[in-house]
Order: C-alpha cells, then structure tokens, then sequence
C-alpha cells in the first residue's frame, strides 16, 4: 500500500503492529500489553505450565485483584471468606510471582479496576495494542490504543507468543456533534452519549467493527469521558472503540509513572500525533449524531441497547423493531418487573450503584457528589459508591467527596468490581431494583433476579436521593 | 482439541435473540481455576426455578431439563448468540455439557473466536432459516440436523439445506483440532525480526526505560 492513502487511526495501529501476514491465516498482530486479572487468567498460566511454554514478555503483562475482592475492609480483603475466591486470587499471586509480572494486590496502592490502572500508570498510551481477558477492554481505545478483550486460550496464546492470530475488523465512524465548543445540553454526559448510540444500533450493531469516535462533543470529553465512551464499545458489538490522541490525551498522560519523560516525552508526543486519521480516509460505514438532542439516559429493559430517555416512558410492545424485539421486551418486562407505558420518572429503587470501569473515576464522583451535597439517601434506599481505583479513592477523599457520600448516607467502600457484577458479597436480593453506572443490565448481572438500570453517576445519585428515577436537569443543587 | 467435521443430531432449541454468556455461565462459577467441570453450570439460572416453594429446582420447562432434549449436541438460538463477556468459561460449558455446533443467525465476535478455540462450530444461517430449524426441532424433538463443517452445510432429511459461511483458516483448524499457539509459533522467525526491527519504539512500551 502506498503510504500516501489516506488511513484511519485503526489502519495506522494495525499495521504497526502487523508481524506477518501468512497466505490463507490470519494476520499475526503484535500486543503491546496484556492486563491480566484473577478471574480469566489462572487457566492461561496452567496452559502455559502443561505445555512447558515460557511467557515470553513478562515486562509487557500486568496484573491486578478486582473481579472477585470484596470491597468491605482490608481485613476482608486479605484474606477473602469465599474460598474459591480467596484461591483464585492466591493462584493469581503465585504465577505473577512464577512469571515474573508485576501484580498490584489488594494492599497495593495502586490496585484498581485493570482497565482503571493501566490507564493511571501510564500503562496505555496512544498507537499500542492492548489486551484482557475482558471484554471492557475497549476502554482504552480512549487513548488511541487498539484495545480489545479476549477469551482465555487468547490469554494464554499472547503469553506465549505476544501476538493473536486476528482478521481486519471493518471501520466504523461514529461522529457526535455538540453545541458550541463541542458543548452538551446540560445534564447529558458521556454515558447519555454511548447509551444514546447502543438504543440506536443494537446491541449487535457494530458487531465485526472497531469504532472510531469523532465530532466536536467527543473532542470537548475529558479523558474520564472518552474512557465511558470507548468502554460500553462492546456493549454495541464492538470489537474496540477508540479516538484519537490529542492535546486532552498527552495532558492527562504527561507526568504518568510510566509515561516516557524530557526528550523522550516529546519524540512521544509527535508519534502520537502522526496516529490522528488522514483527511479523506473512507470508513466502512458512518453514523452520525446530534448530541444536542440528547436527553439523560436510562436503561428499562435486560439489554444495554433497551435504554430510553429519562423523560419517557417505558416503551410499549408495538414500539419494538421487530418480532424478535417483541418476545425480548415480553421477557424484559417480566424479569424487570416493570410495565410498558410506565413513566420512567415513576420507577422506584431500592439500591443505588456509584462505581465500575465505565463510571467509576474521579470525575464520575464528582458529578454524584454534587447532586448529593445537602441531601440525604430517600428512606430504604441501600447506596454504595465503589472507587474504580485506590488513585480515585486517595483523590476523592483529599476532595472531601467521601465525606459527602457518607454524610448523605452512602457507603463508602474500597476498590474493584463490586456490583458491577456481583462477583464478590456485593450483590443484589431477588426482585431489587438498582440504579447502576456500570454497563450491564443481563438478567442476573448484580445478583440472581436483581433488576438492573443503567445511567450515569448523577442520575444515579439523584435516584438514590428521591427513590425514583429523577431528571438531574432540574435538581435544586445546594454546593 | 478435538477434530470434528460432521456432526448429525437432534438440536436444543433456545429461541431468544442476545443470549448473552452471564446467562450461558453464571458469574459464581467464575471463580474456579479448573478448565473443565463446567457441564452443570451451563444456564444454571434458567435451568432452575427462580422462585417459590420449589425454587432452585430443576425447572422442567427448560429445554435442556427435558429428556427429549438429553444427547443434542446441536444448540438452536436467536440473533446475537454469545454476547456479553469475554468470559471462555461460556464455550467450556457449551463442549463440556456436549455441544459441538450452535446454529443461529449471528453471534458475538468474542464469543465466535472462543468457541472457535474449544471446537464448536458456529453456523450463521439466515433468521428463515434458523427459524425452519427451531420450529421442526420443537415440534419433533426426534428432528435430526446435519451440520457438515468441510462442505459448511447444514442440512436436515426433510430436504432443508443451507450454506454457512466459516473463515477458512478457522474450519482449517477446527477440521484438524489445531492448537493456535503452535501455529503461531511456526512464525517465529518473523516474529523475532519484527521485534528486533522495532525495538527503539520505546513509545509503543508499557514501561519504556525513561519513563
Ligand atoms: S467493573 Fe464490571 S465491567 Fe469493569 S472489569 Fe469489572 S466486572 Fe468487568
């Protein structure tokens, strides 16, 4: 290929990382980093034992405890009730050690959420090609990075060999237009924008696809924003979400642990800048969005795709695509316990969910705790706010903002999934209703027969204060 | 993993659209460091009755519960299969349970290369045609279905027939049940000639030495 084609930000890494392409395979890509956690990785290290393989670049693995750690105490931590548990994370301790990666453990104080640290450290920067076995890995494609999650046998496969066996994903613009300054109307962040897009497209919509986010609102989100973004990628399909690297990008990395530094810093920042799509790249396919139409989002239904605005209702069988759709929303309103027609507004909670890897970040607390100064959680509501990350909870209580979570009523944990998925005792009771931030509403994701509803951290809060889905656009804010 | 090419059976059929891998493999389960034993967990919820006097009994009404239904080694479901998480613990339960195909109109990119690792062969039939198969399997659980990964046909004896498209590599080594590491590392030399040519790119580091 003539390097004078244009190519799109996707092309540019790709082929960067191409390391042979061998008649009738698959191209053989190289991987950057590989994020590793307990719960898809003790099968991987135990191949690689049988097979009597060496893993062949410690130094570009990672690990971390999130998934299964409880979120209570240090103590609990440590040495975790659930056995099981507590032998997964121990397995995860003893091959880090065996292998030589680098692990930060629950008393760590970087531990977090993977997908939280690697871009804290500096782990993920622009142009890399980023692997986990977890499909949220597309967060990182914020920064620039093809980030994409895996199974176990590809696990295992990128220690042994630190590439994957992949074939080209098709290109997928989506390019979301603000007001002036890329400005969105007030109330709607991030998480309003990437479930606006999967209530359009489907959950299958961009299957086969990497994404690639454009357009003066997606430029105005700071790099917590881009991260919500890029992260529900997979919520739509696809493959990897990912933006281009810019001045936001290089600021938020500048300084990083493990960002290069002086000279260093600089010849950095001009690769980086070279990755930005080529004026007139094709893409394979296009959708655009008006952002200043948006409203708050909250999800209904068992799908992240069954998402209206707050200022609807819960739609009504004939409002479905298809004959498909229809028996979904039939089971969706069963298990959810809800009726079609109902005003969103008019849905009690009984438990809130602040945190996860979508919107667990400092700027996530932020907006929640704004809404939440001078009040307190409504009656029966059980609140939780869950920092991704031991950074983001050292930063919110320098800020104070524990402080106004527990004042309001909110627990105020430590890190890791959590409720995200109710791996570890955070769980939700058959038939309660959660206003969550995180990016999963399956039947069962919280907690068997839990009923789950997505949104973004100041609708969360506002829910958990009223005890029903509130719009945050005509809260009486008392900071 | 095993070979496999044809493959003739009565099919399970599962008719819902998103079927996503919470539901296929429960996060409890999640917490083993085993690769097998993951038979029984397979749609544990769905397999049991959720509430009541007899919750968390076997629920008879599901598919797989039914003994018409005990042997299939063919799973029928709706667009989407395998959506969700990345989790391969979904396609060990699949082949542990002892599925060796899943037809459906579409499935999930992560989930396709998993299943893909653990020898299940994914047919992608238009939604006509997996509808035809779902409703001659529900009405004759007995309905035996052809799936033929060489000639990637999937066939039945009441003259249904359909083509299914398979990367040619991947049928390569499902036909062969090829480990992808080995073959990866047939490429070795390149491997370590894109390395070497590379090695200045301290920017694509995760810890580049002056940071
Ligand atoms: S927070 Fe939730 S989505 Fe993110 S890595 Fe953890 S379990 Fe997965």
């Amino acid at each position: 290929m003539s390097t004078s084609t244009p190519r799109t930000l996707f092309e540019k890494v790709w082929q960067q990382h191409v390391v042979t392409e061998p008649a009738g395979e698959p191209t053989i890509l190289y991987i950057d980093l590989q994020l590793v956690h307990e719960v898809t990785s003790p099968q991987a290290f135990e191949g690689l034992r049988l097979s009597g393989r060496p893993l062949r670049h410690p130094e570009r693995h990672v690990a971390t405890v999130d998934h299964n750690v409880p979120t209570t105490s240090i103590a609990d931590r440590l040495v975790i009730a659930d056995q099981i548990a507590n032998a997964q994370v121990g397995a995860l301790r003893k091959n880090c050690a065996d292998f030589g990666i680098e692990l930060f453990d629950v008393q760590d104080a970087d531990q977090g959420i993977v997908h939280m640290i690697g871009p804290e450290l500096g782990l993920t920067k622009p142009g890399m090609t980023v692997v986990c076995g977890d499909s949220h890995t597309s967060t990182h494609g914020a920064f620039g990075a093809l980030a994409f999650g895996i199974g176990t046998s590809e696990v295992e496969h990128v220690m042994a060999t630190q590439t994957l066996p992949q074939s080209k994903a098709k290109s997928f613009l989506i390019q979301v237009e603000g007001g002036p300054n890329g400005s969105l109307p007030a109330g709607v962040t991030a998480k309003d924008i990437i479930l606006d897009i999967i209530g359009r497209i489907g959950t299958d919509g961009a299957t086969g696809c990497v994404i690639e986010y454009s357009g003066s609102a997606i430029r105005a989100l700071s790099m917590e924003g881009r991260m919500t973004v890029c992260n529900m990628s997979i919520e739509a399909g696809a493959r990897a979400g990912m933006i281009a690297p810019d001045d936001t990008t290089f600021a938020y990395l500048n300084g990083r642990r493990y960002a290069p530094k002086g000279a260093a810093w600089d010849q950095a920042v001009a690769h980086w800048r070279s990755l930005a799509t080529d004026p007139g790249a094709a893409y394979g396919r296009e959708l655009h969005i008006d952002a200043t139409r948006l409203a708050p989002s909250v999800t209904w239904g068992t799908s992240p795709g069954m998402v209206t605005s707050i200022d609807s209702s819960v739609p009504t069988l004939d409002q479905a695509r298809s004959e498909a759709d229809q028996k979904s929303f039939a089971r969706a309103y069963e298990y959810m316990g809800i009726r079609p027609g109902t005003p969103i507004q008019e849905i009690k909670v009984d438990a809130v969910f602040l945190g996860s890897c979508t919107n667990g970040r400092i700027e996530d607390l932020r907006a929640a705790a704004k809404v939440v100064n001078g009040y307190h959680v409504a009656g029966a509501v059980r609140a939780m706010v869950v920092p991704g990350s031991q950074a983001v909870k050292r930063q919110a209580e320098a800020e104070g903002l524990d402080r106004i979570f527990k004042s309001a009523g909110f627990e105020w944990r430590e890190p890791g999934c959590s409720m995200c998925l109710g791996m570890n005792p955070d769980i939700l009771s058959p038939g309660e209703r959660c206003a969550s931030t995180s990016n999963r509403n399956f039947e069962g994701r919280q907690g068997r027969g839990g009923r789950t509803h997505l949104l973004s951290p100041a609708m969360a809060a506002a829910a958990a204060i009223t005890g029903h889905f509130t719009d945050v656009r005509s809260w009486n804010f008392k900071s | 993993m095993q070979p496999i090419n044809i493959l003739t059976s009565i099919a399970a059929p599962l008719p819902l659209p998103n079927i996503d891998t919470d539901q296929i493999i429960p996060k409890q389960f999640l917490k083993r460091i085993e690769r097998t034993g993951y038979e029984d967990f397979l749609f544990y919820d769905w397999r049991r009755i959720q509430d009541g006097p007899d919750a968390g009994k076997p629920d008879p009404t599901f598919v797989l519960n039914k003994p018409e239904f005990s042997g299939a080694q063919i799973l029928l479901a709706e667009r989407n299969f395998g959506c969700g998480s990345s989790r391969e613990h979904a396609a060990w339960a699949i082949a542990q349970f002892g599925f060796r195909a899943v037809i459906a109109p579409s499935f999930a990119d992560i989930f396709f290369s998993n299943a893909g690792k653990n020898g299940i062969i994914l047919a992608a039939l238009s939604e006509a045609e997996v509808q035809t198969l779902i409703e001659r399997c529900t009405a004759n659980p007995k309905h035996r279905i052809t799936v033929n990964l060489e000639a990637q046909t999937v066939s039945d004896e009441q003259g249904f027939q359909a083509g299914f498209p398979m990367d040619p590599f991947r049928k390569h080594c499902l036909l062969n049940g090829l480990d992808d590491i080995g073959l990866t590392l047939l490429h070795e030399d390149k491997l370590n000639a894109y390395e070497s040519q590379r090695q200045n790119a301290f920017w694509l580091d995760p810890k580049p030495l002056n940071a």
